[in-house]
């Protein structure tokens, strides 16, 4: 029985992630933002950052779904699932935190000091803790898989981690910037931005399909992954 | 279901006070960790005090914690799952180590106060800040003891397992003792209440998922 259900392997969804990105790059390069002081053009880097934020979320989301259905199940194949989609959210992590990186390097960093020297202060912004301390949390949950050997207990025990790890952590990362703000008022006048609020129509219409087509593209890895793992395992049992 | 939880903690606890080493390792290694930190530092800052303090705390309950799942033998295992349901045994060991944090966390607190001094202002809050604190920590490690255990590991991976996870209510824990060094600061119960909410969530994920892995 393969985990990747079969409707999954059908193109159109693919196309779309293609189209979807192609678009992202074209208008998220090309087309008019407005020009803010301090961020002027690193705007664009809404289109792939804070993709990548919304794209890590779904997958991890995707993977606790499935460690619930094996749970429920007993059945291999969720397990390989949910190791596989938290596998494409963490890339998702490692990347939104450097392009996140990249970005605070042009804004908030003070010019006349190294980033590096710099990057001890902007790092204890609570969304940067949040984006830290779950990618963290996901390394310690394959960690914690590969020091299993029994393939059965394995999947029981990762699937509990996983459950208790993101019910823990997806409250806290949703809290932890609102009760932090209310202590640190103003965050030192540097430039944040709240999407909903702060981004104009024309970067809208490019920013939700980016969303889309990123999520897509990880569901994509994940898929593959997941796939590959398969044909591993039946090559071995012939 | 009260007498099965209420049995096993008094197990749990008679055992502690026939095998007293235990305790008495962990509160060997308070002090010295301490005496460490007060000769390697004078009088810290608040700032530092309070950094210092949950650290410390956090130390104790992963030493403390640990041991309540990882020194059960595969036969004891087999022999509990004979007597009792598992809920109660996880809440029965939820409630143990609640305990024994608890008192870690006032001597800390007594030996934090005579050797690097006492920042807050009002003893008797920071006393019940410092108690919340132990018992959230140890809420989270009392699972993850569980989990190491049943992935046949030390405590070492207690620390991968849990210093990612804990950071949230550290943070809270941290902002809620630092507004009690400063005379102006209102008390804030925001993140008293979310803490509490945590523990709650920690105690009902605790109950729901350790039955799936108790067994061998």
């Amino acid at each position: 029985m393969p985990a990747v259900p079969s409707y999954m392997h059908r193109s159109w969804w693919k196309i779309t992630g293609i189209v979807l990105l192609t678009y992202t790059i074209t208008a998220g390069l090309l087309g008019p933002v407005p020009k803010l002081p301090l961020l002027q053009e690193t705007i664009r880097n809404l289109y792939f950052h804070v993709c990548m934020w919304f794209g890590m979320m779904i997958l991890f989301t995707v993977s606790v779904i499935q460690a619930i259905r094996y749970l429920r199940k007993m059945d291999r194949r969720y397990d390989l699932a949910s190791r596989h989609y938290a596998g494409a959210g963490m890339l998702f992590g490692v990347l939104g935190y450097s392009t996140g990186m990249i970005w605070a390097a042009f804004t908030w960093a003070d010019p006349n000091i190294s980033f590096t020297d710099n990057f001890s202060t902007i790092a204890r912004d609570p969304k940067l803790i949040g984006a830290a301390v779950s990618l963290l949390v996901y390394v310690a949950y394959l960690v914690l898989r590969d020091s299993i050997p029994d393939i059965d207990r394995r999947a029981r025990i990762s699937a509990v981690y996983n459950i208790f790890a993101y019910a823990i952590l997806f409250p806290a990362i949703w809290i932890l910037p609102r009760v932090m703000e209310s202590l640190h008022p103003g965050q030192d006048g540097n430039p944040a931005l709240d999407v909903k609020n702060d981004i104009s129509s024309s970067m809208r219409i490019v920013f939700y399909p980016a969303v889309i087509g990123w999520t897509l593209l990880g569901v994509w890895i994940a898929t593959l992954r997941i796939r590959m793992e398969q044909l591993k395992e039946k090559q071995l049992d012939s | 279901m009260t007498r099965a939880i209420w049995t096993l903690f008094k197990k749990d606890l008679l055992l502690e006070i026939r095998q007293q080493y235990s305790f008495y390792g962990i509160l060997l290694y308070a002090v010295s960790t301490l005496f460490v930190l007060y000769l390697s530092m004078d009088t810290p800052e608040p700032r530092v005090w309070n950094g210092l303090f949950w650290i410390i705390q956090l130390f104790i309950c992963i030493n403390a914690v640990a041991k309540g799942f990882l020194q059960e033998s595969r036969g004891r295992w087999i022999y509990y799952y004979t007597l009792a349901h598992p809920v109660t045994i996880v809440l029965a060991k939820l409630l143990f180590n609640v305990l024994l944090m608890a008192a870690m966390s006032v001597i800390s607190l007594g030996l934090f106060r005579l050797f690097l001094g006492a920042p807050y202002l009002n003893a008797g809050l920071f006393m019940g800040i410092v108690l919340l604190g132990g018992i959230s920590l140890s809420l989270v490690f009392t699972f993850l003891a569980a989990i190491a255990a049943k992935a046949q590991q030390n405590a070492a991976i207690l620390a991968i397992l849990g210093f990612p996870l804990i950071l949230p209510q550290l943070i809270l824990l941290q902002q809620i003792s630092s507004a009690q060094f400063s005379a102006g600061a209102a008390n804030d119960w925001v993140p008293v209440a979310l803490l509490l909410a945590l523990d709650g969530l920690v105690v009902v994920l605790a109950s729901i998922l350790f039955p799936f892995i108790w067994k061998e």
